[in-house]
């Protein structure tokens, strides 16, 4: 990536388990830096998916829980609830967002919970070695989906930052993407609202980031992010989905 | 005869379920098992059968309730976090006594643990697994062609009794290539599901009502009883174990099932060479227990039972329940993933019988 | 040999798997009890991958390796890894085209093959895992070399038989000398 960061305190100095090329990390960046920037560090607590993310809780410098595979959204429900002052975040991947832990984040959403939702959309099951995922584009082949994805048997994929926009609970959805510098300027800055809107109370919150996974797409670094530019970005439009802070609904 | 052939133990339950005649597989990825998912992804469609990915675990085995609640056969596998999301269906399927085959292939826990072999889902496996008086059946595999004769005569124990059943490999029997031989097998002689929800169709004049709620207690009651009797069948005629060593007086009996069968077999083999005499029992079928190869070994046995396991002491309390006081029980074990030698498992035996004669 | 267990380890991409499945296949036709069982879990990813084959006269217990007969090694943190594991009078095969450091054991029999080199002087590089497949098969006479080519040919690709072939050969000269 040819964006130089400064070191952010919200990581520890580690390295990761990423794979080269893998966009987690830079996600991971982007929302340490922006609760570094809005003084939330030591207040904040981060709830890690079970996915290719789940040791973000040795990565992040702030507390942190490891939750069972979509559930994120409840625990971190159970700890705003417990402790209404902190900032609360669940990292989630599409598997576990979309698929298992679809009930949970549904209703996390619809009761405005205030906490927010990184939710990193790779189109595949990056962990468990590339199966089919819900938000696997139409066609594409994965190990489940060795013909290539079916809508008539395996149905469509699914929209997330669309779908949750239309719960009342859920004041701000933006998505974002981290292919570029551009865009990956866009997602700092989207990250970086939805957490001051948890900061003011305002309701639940989420950022979908479209994410590469060259490993389980069988693609160098750099041809997955003009993958995902070429497939995912005319699938899954960028931009807000709903801002009820201006009363915005896309 | 058929072809031995090198198949991984996770693409042999694919393939043996195929056989024996599984019309839908509803999954979930999870390591160490997902090859049986990706086996069938690329099978059954080529074959006119159902594969569907689920949205999870207990999407799946509701998907499995109602298509066993329509009369085919069907399958679904997991790994431990996965079975433990499907343990409320599984009670659902036992209540409503429908016929299906679930594939645990066993990893490290508890919570999410870890990825590598473990046997410490044997608890959750023989005594319920989910809410209420029920039972499945549960077989242990010790071997890639093992778990293919017993996934095949799983379908048939299913249909046999109306009940779930259990085939609980572990992250190694599910990752090994061994040779396998899909043989032709004699079948069971099998009730027709005249139960199942296939519509009316003209033919049926009562509709069939696939259900597991008895408002009244006396009629759950009753209900239990007849699931108690079913249990006690299966007890009297589907116990599956293997003696290895055991003729005369041997100076311990280890008990061990699966992968770890087959490392006690080579430190039995080890500590006869040190004149050291070790019987082996290994059930085949956790749940019925065998029982009686243990009550029979009572008196044969110097030092006792050790049970050795993948898991801090588990079917332990089974041996113990089988021994009932009769001799002394010991136990070795190792968790979490790890795997002991035949020389660890020597050593602790050397230790109890003391030493070499 | 009645009894040899094996560990074939490098990076993903070098075929370690699939000379692991090779040698198993050559020892199922020779009517011997076989066992593979590879590295798994999010480790693969990090690019490291190997697999324990056991060929055995009689039952094998456990299917991974720990006192190997015979350790192959295709990169320099697998010899860190599995040097090790080699048995007092073992075998450790190495890939010396990419293994910088000299193995540290003096007990055991060590041949290290340029097997990069010598695969490309066959035709291509993606076949020095043959190569030393070749090596191990005449120094341990685990399998007869015509096992393995049986195996190579009912269970390869057709079209790379020739070029595997000759691979093993090649690895085979190394081991003679
Ligand atoms: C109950 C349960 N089911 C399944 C799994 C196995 N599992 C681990 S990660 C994962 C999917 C991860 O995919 P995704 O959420 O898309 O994240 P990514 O790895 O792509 O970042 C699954 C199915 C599990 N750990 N627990
Ligand atoms: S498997 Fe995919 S998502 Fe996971 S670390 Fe590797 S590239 Fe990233």
């Amino acid at each position: 990536m040819a964006v130089i960061f400064e070191r952010t305190k919200g990581l520890l100095d580690v390295p990761t388990h990423y794979c080269p090329g893998c966009t987690h990390g830079v996600i991971h960046r982007l929302v340490a830096e922006s609760l570094e920037e809005l003084g939330v560090l030591d207040r904040a607590t981060g709830v890690a998916p079970v996915g290719c993310s789940v040791l973000a809780y040795d990565y992040f410098s702030c507390d942190m829980h490891e939750a069972a595979h979509g559930r994120a959204p409840a625990v971190a429900t159970g700890i705003k609830r417990a402790i209404p002052d902190s900032i609360v975040f669940t990292y989630q991947g599409d598997g576990d967002l979309a698929a298992i832990g679809t009930a949970e984040i549904v209703h996390a959403a619809a009761r405005g919970e205030r906490i927010t939702t990184i939710f990193v959309n790779n189109c595949i099951y990056g962990m468990t070695g590339g199966q089919m995922a819900p938000t696997t584009l139409p066609g594409q082949v994965t190990e489940t989906s060795p013909y290539g994805r079916d809508v008539n048997t395996a149905g469509h994929p699914i929209r997330v930052a669309e779908m949750i926009s239309t719960l009342d609970g859920a004041v701000y959805v933006e998505r974002v993407s981290v292919d570029s510098v551009p865009n990956i300027l866009k997602a700092k800055k989207a990250i970086k609202k939805a957490f001051e809107i948890q900061m003011q109370g305002l309701g639940f919150t989420l950022i979908e980031v479209l994410s590469t996974c060259p490993t389980n797409w069988g693609l160098a670094p750099v041809e997955a992010l003009k993958w995902l530019r070429e497939n995912m970005i005319p699938y899954y439009p960028l931009g807000v989905k709903k801002d009820a802070t201006t009363g915005e609904v896309k | 005869m058929a072809e031995k052939i090198l198949m991984k133990g996770n693409e042999a339950i694919g393939e043996a379920a195929i056989h024996a005649g599984c019309q839908c597989f509803f999954g979930y990825p999870i390591t160490p098992q997902t090859e049986v998912a990706a086996y069938m992804a690329r099978k059954m469609p080529k074959i006119g059968r159902v594969f569907l990915q689920a949205e999870s675990e207990v999407a799946a085995i509701n998907m499995v309730y109602g298509a066993a609640g329509s009369g085919v056969r069907v399958l679904t596998s997991s790994s431990s976090p996965g079975i433990s999301l499907k343990a409320e269906g599984i009670s659902y399927i036992a209540g409503a006594e429908l016929p299906c085959v679930i594939i645990n292939i066993v990893r490290g826990g508890p919570g999410l643990g870890g990825i590598q072999p473990a046997q410490s889902d044997y608890l959750q496996a023989t005594k319920g697994c989910g809410h209420g008086d029920y039972k499945m059946v549960v077989f242990a595999p010790a071997s890639v062609q093992e778990m293919v004769d017993l996934v095949q005569e799983g379908f048939d124990v299913a249909d046999m009794y109306r009940t779930p059943v259990m085939v609980m490999g572990d992250g190694m029997l599910g990752q090994m290539m061994e040779p396998v031989e899909f043989k032709e097998r004699q079948g069971r002689q099998l009730p027709s599901k005249d139960w199942a929800t296939t519509g009316l169709r003209g033919k049926r004049e009562k509709h069939n009502v696939i259900n597991s709620l008895f408002l009244k207690p006396e009629e759950l009651e009753e209900h239990n009883r007849k699931l108690q009797a079913k249990y006690r069948e299966i007890e009297n005629n589907e116990v599956k174990y293997e003696m290895y060593n055991c003729e005369g007086e041997v100076d311990i009996v280890i008990a061990a099932y699966g992968i770890t069968s087959r490392i006690c077999k080579n430190a039995v083999k080890m500590l006869e060479k040190e004149g050291i005499k070790v019987g082996l029992i290994r059930p085949i079928t956790l749940w019925p227990f065998p029982s009686k190869a243990f009550e029979e070994m009572c008196g044969k046995t110097k030092h006792g039972f050790i049970s050795v396991e993948l898991s801090e002491g588990q079917m332990i309390e089974d041996v113990a329940l089988a021994v009932n006081g009769r001799a002394p029980i010991h136990f070795y074990g190792r968790s979490g993933g790890m795997v002991p030698t035949p020389a660890e498992i020597a050593n602790k035996i050397k230790a109890i019988v003391g030493g070499a004669k | 040999m009645a009894h040899q267990e094996i560990i074939f380890a490098g990076f993903g991409g070098q075929g370690i798997l699939s000379m692991g499945k090779f040698l198993a296949y050559a020892g199922l036709d020779e009517g011997l009890n076989v066992s593979w069982f590879p590295s798994y879990g999010p480790e693969m990813r990090g690019g490291t991958s190997n697999c324990s084959v056991i060929i055995d006269e009689d039952p094998i217990g456990s299917p991974l390796v720990v006192d190997a007969s015979t350790v192959v090694v295709m990169n320099r943190p697998s010899l860190d890894k599995f040097e090790s594991h080699v048995v007092p009078g073992g075998l450790l095969i190495i890939d010396s085209d990419l293994v910088n450091r000299e193995p540290e054991r003096t007990d055991i029999d060590i041949i290290k093959i340029p097997a990069q080199t010598a695969a490309e002087e066959v035709g291509s590089k993606k076949i020095a895992n043959m190569v030393l497949l070749g090596a191990l098969v005449e120094r341990t006479k685990i399998v007869p070399m015509e096992a393995l080519l049986h195996a190579l040919k009912a269970h390869g690709k057709e079209q790379f038989y020739e070029l595997n072939k000759k691979a093993l050969e090649k690895g085979a000269e190394y081991a003679r000398k």
